[in-house]
């Protein structure tokens, strides 16, 4: 398992990509959905 | 199916919303299907390691970011063209996604930079230099749609921009032909067989499939808030 997520020392670079790509996704999301809402509110 | 029927926003939001929900799920299951592939079953890269696994979300961002300009170009296109209201909200809502996948694509490679060209980030090099400029378009578009009030005057100034930076999207394609680059050139495309392990391009495929999913979804979660925010839904 500690073999998988030390990526063979490469760990930051992948991590890194995949960690910020979901992160910010994510995010989208999060904000997509709060501004539908807050647009449901004033219709 | 009445497509000029579909072109009105009224109508468009509803349809949308049901776009958005089916694009998500195969979004999500494409992800995890294309994630197990790319940690799991595709092998250990001779020569980089396990650094290579940034493959599975590099090139497929790196394909949106380039695919979205030009669906955004084209719909600000068809609303220059055809004053159609709808047209402009496309574009609007495709721009923020598309930026997003450009950032991705950038930080992506410059994490993939590090361990295998030694560095993160080169000043003018042709490849990083027109993707970094296709982010500023995005961001211009963003800016200039924003800073205009009128939404319809605004969605034709944005998109002339839209259109005239398309310019951009051939130039990021061939740069690795055309100037020297540290880029390596294509390793997918469709007049020679792919370099890559059968594994590998399965999972970046799939990968790259779960983005446009994703992407789909998310263009028409935001064209259902511009249309309600502009006051267009009140029918539906």
């Amino acid at each position: 398992m500690s073999e998988f997520f030390a990526m063979g020392g490469y760990a930051w670079y992948v991590w890194g990509s995949y960690g910020v790509t979901f992160f910010l996704i994510l995010m989208e999301l999060i904000l997509l959905i709060r501004r539908g809402k807050q647009g449901e509110k004033q219709a | 199916m009445r497509w000029f029927w579909y072109a009105s926003p009224q109508t468009f939001f509803p349809l949308a919303g049901t776009i958005a929900r089916w694009c998500g799920v195969a979004a999500v299951l494409l992800m995890i299907v294309g994630l197990t592939i790319g940690f799991f079953v595709a092998p250990t890269d001779a020569q980089q390691g396990e650094a290579y696994r940034i493959i599975f979300i590099h090139v497929p961002a790196a394909w949106m970011s380039m695919f979205l300009y030009v669906v955004m170009a084209c719909w600000a296109a068809v609303g220059l063209a055809l004053n159609t209201r709808l047209s402009g909200m496309m574009a609007a809502a495709i721009a923020p996604t598309g930026a997003l996948f450009t950032f991705i694509a950038l930080w992506t490679g410059a994490l993939w930079g590090r361990p295998t060209w030694g560095t993160y980030w080169v000043w003018g090099d042709p490849r990083l230099m027109s993707e970094l400029i296709l982010l500023f378009l995005y961001f211009g578009f963003m800016a200039l749609h924003a800073a205009i009030e009128d939404p319809r005057r605004a969605d034709r100034a944005a998109g002339l921009l839209a259109v005239v930076g398309v310019v951009n999207i051939p130039i990021i394609y061939y740069s690795v032909q055309w100037w020297n680059t540290l880029h390596q050139g294509a390793s997918v495309s469709l007049t020679s067989a792919p370099k890559m392990a059968a594994t590998m391009l399965t999972g970046m495929l799939v990968m790259a499939v779960a983005f446009w999913m994703y992407s789909i979804a998310a263009a028409m979660l935001r064209v259902r808030c511009i249309i309600r925010e502009r006051g267009d839904a009140s029918r539906s």
